[in-house]
Formats: C-alpha cells, structure tokens, sequence
C-alpha cells in the first residue's frame, strides 16, 4: 500500500496550575491596554508542524502521539498537549 | 578518585567547573565530550550550565537524549554522586533523575545576581558540610529557573527531604523578595530521594573563591567539598 505525507500539528500548553507569566503580560499590558476588555485570557503555548508518512490519518496521529511521549516533546508535569492531523 | 564535567553543545561554565575541581579543590577531574562519555571510571559527575542545544524545544530536552545521560543514569542508580548546575539542573529534570519542572522565570527576564540560599538538608552527597539553616551567598544567570511541581508532589518531596536550597532573605526568611524566579515555594535546588543526584540553578562554581564574591565569602566550595567528603566516608 502506497503512504502518504499528512501534515500533523502538536500544540503544547501549560496546565492550569502552572503560570504563563507570557500570556499574562501580553493580556495585561498589549491587549486590555489596547481596549480589548471582550477578550477574557490569553494562554500562550507551542506549536510544531510535523510532516508524516503514513498509511492513513489514524496511522500518522498515531506516530506523532507516540514519538510525543517517548521523547518527551513534552513535559508532563507541566504540560498539556494536543495533536490535530490537518491531511 | 576521579571526576568528570559532561560537556554538551552549549555549555558555558563547563571550564569554570573544571578550574574549581582541579585548582581550588585539586581534585582529578576530566573534561568530557558527551558523545565520548563513559561512567565507569569516574566517582562523581556534574552536568554544567550553558545552553546546550540552544535551549530548543526547553531548556535541557535534547541534552536529556543524549548517550551521556544513560550513563549518568547508571551512575546516579550506583548511588554516586551527581551534580547539575543551571543547565545541568534542568538536564537532570527532563531525563526524569529529578522532580518536577524548571519554567520560564516569571519576570520573563535572564536574572543575573548574588542569592541568598538556605540549606534545607545536610542529608545529600553535596550538601554532607553544609549545617542545616546555613546561608550561602552564591549567585544565579538564568531565564527558566522557575521551579514548579505539583502540590502532592511537593509534599511528597517535603516527606523525603528532597528540597536542598530556598532563596531567602539576608535573615534566612522564605519570601517572595527574595524570591528571583517565582519558583513554587522559593525553590533553588531538589534532590533524588536517596540524596546522591543534585540540581541547582545557582552556580557555586562562581561562588568558590573569596575574591569573586562581593560578600568575601566562598559558599560555593562548600558543595564541592562535600562531594569529597561524602566519597571518602
């Protein structure tokens, strides 16, 4: 059977307990300052994008979820992760 | 006896440890190339500070593969001594040999300044000469050296005596002044449970001669001196 690549993106974010003094300011200082007061919190995080050869969407999540954890992309103690395969 | 520094792409103080080890202390040690790293010979370790890798993905995550750190792993299961300082510290913790985890300082800032540290146990192989509720002056250069774990962890860590250092104030009080990073609890530095893996982010190797401290002291030799204590009881 023929692979093909997918394109499989990993968005890395603290968890609720850990503070993201980065989010913080660029909520306090850029966006309520700028007048934004709709806008209720910011979380800033990681992003990777990956490209995957794989036999299907299942397959290639699969690969990055894998590789996510054996190699610790992230930290478990601090992070949540989240995988999304965009084809 | 014989020591080794790990030296990773990135690392920085690696020559200021080896310099402290052999002409302060003038103890053997070696400087090694982390591809060519081998246990067997050396009784103790110390990973350096720097940036190893460039700090990518986070501080200390690529280190963390490297073939050295299986080694280490073997020697810090042998209950040899291990010690990461700054980048070390944070190597040490994403190879999981400590708790927890180092973040971005709150402040969001590279702090370079002299600390006020208070020994919390005399318990490890580093801290064997320090008494208890000593302060040592030594200074910090980090921008991810805020400490964090989990509650439930932290007192788990409490139970085992597992916390090594706090920054506190020039009257040995925890709090958030004299706090540089916003680490959980004021946290400078954690230990594995049997007390021979330590990881700071001060850098006592800065800290192990009078004539660098603005204080007149050399606090930092205090752990270093430990170390060799510690290997020959």
């Amino acid at each position: 059977m023929k692979t093909k690549h997918y394109t499989v993106e990993v968005i890395i974010e603290n968890k609720p307990a850990a503070r993201d003094p980065e989010g913080e300011t660029i909520y306090k200082d850029l966006i309520l300052k700028g007048g934004y007061e709709k806008i209720k919190s910011v979380r800033t995080g990681k992003y990777l994008k990956i490209l995957v050869d794989a036999n299907g969407r299942k397959e290639a999540e699969k690969i990055v979820f894998d590789m996510c954890n054996a190699l610790r992309i992230y930290n478990p103690v601090i992070h949540t992760h989240k995988i999304r395969v965009r084809g | 006896m014989r020591f080794a520094v790990i030296q990773f792409p990135g690392s920085n103080c690696d020559y200021d440890v080896v310099y402290v080890l052999k002409n302060v202390l003038g103890v053997p040690t070696d400087l090694v190339w982390h591809k060519f790293f081998k246990g067997d010979v050396y009784d103790a370790v110390i990973l350096p500070g720097g940036f190893s890798y460039g700090d990518y993905l986070r501080s200390g995550a690529i280190a963390s593969h490297s073939p050295a750190m299986e080694e280490v792993k073997k020697i810090a299961e042998d209950g040899r001594p291990v010690l990461g300082i700054c980048n070390g510290f944070q190597i040490l913790i994403e190879a999981g040999l400590l708790p927890g985890a180092l973040m971005p300082n709150d402040c969001l800032k590279f702090v370079c300044k002299w600390v006020t540290l208070k020994c919390e146990t005399s318990g490890t192989a580093f801290t064997c000469m320090i008494p208890e509720g000593r302060l040592l002056h030594i200074p910090i250069a980090h921008r991810e050296g805020r400490y964090f774990n989990t509650r439930e962890e932290l007192e788990k860590m409490r139970e085992n005596r597992q916390i090594v250092f706090r920054y506190v104030d020039e009257k040995g009080e925890v709090n958030s002044k004299a706090n540089p990073n916003g680490s959980v609890e004021n946290i400078a530095s954690v230990c594995n449970v049997k007390g021979n893996v330590v990881g700071l982010m001060p850098h006592p190797e800065r800290a192990s001669e009078k004539v660098l401290s603005p204080y007149k002291d050399c606090d930092g030799i205090l752990l270093f001196k430990s170390m060799v204590r510690f290997l020959k009881s």
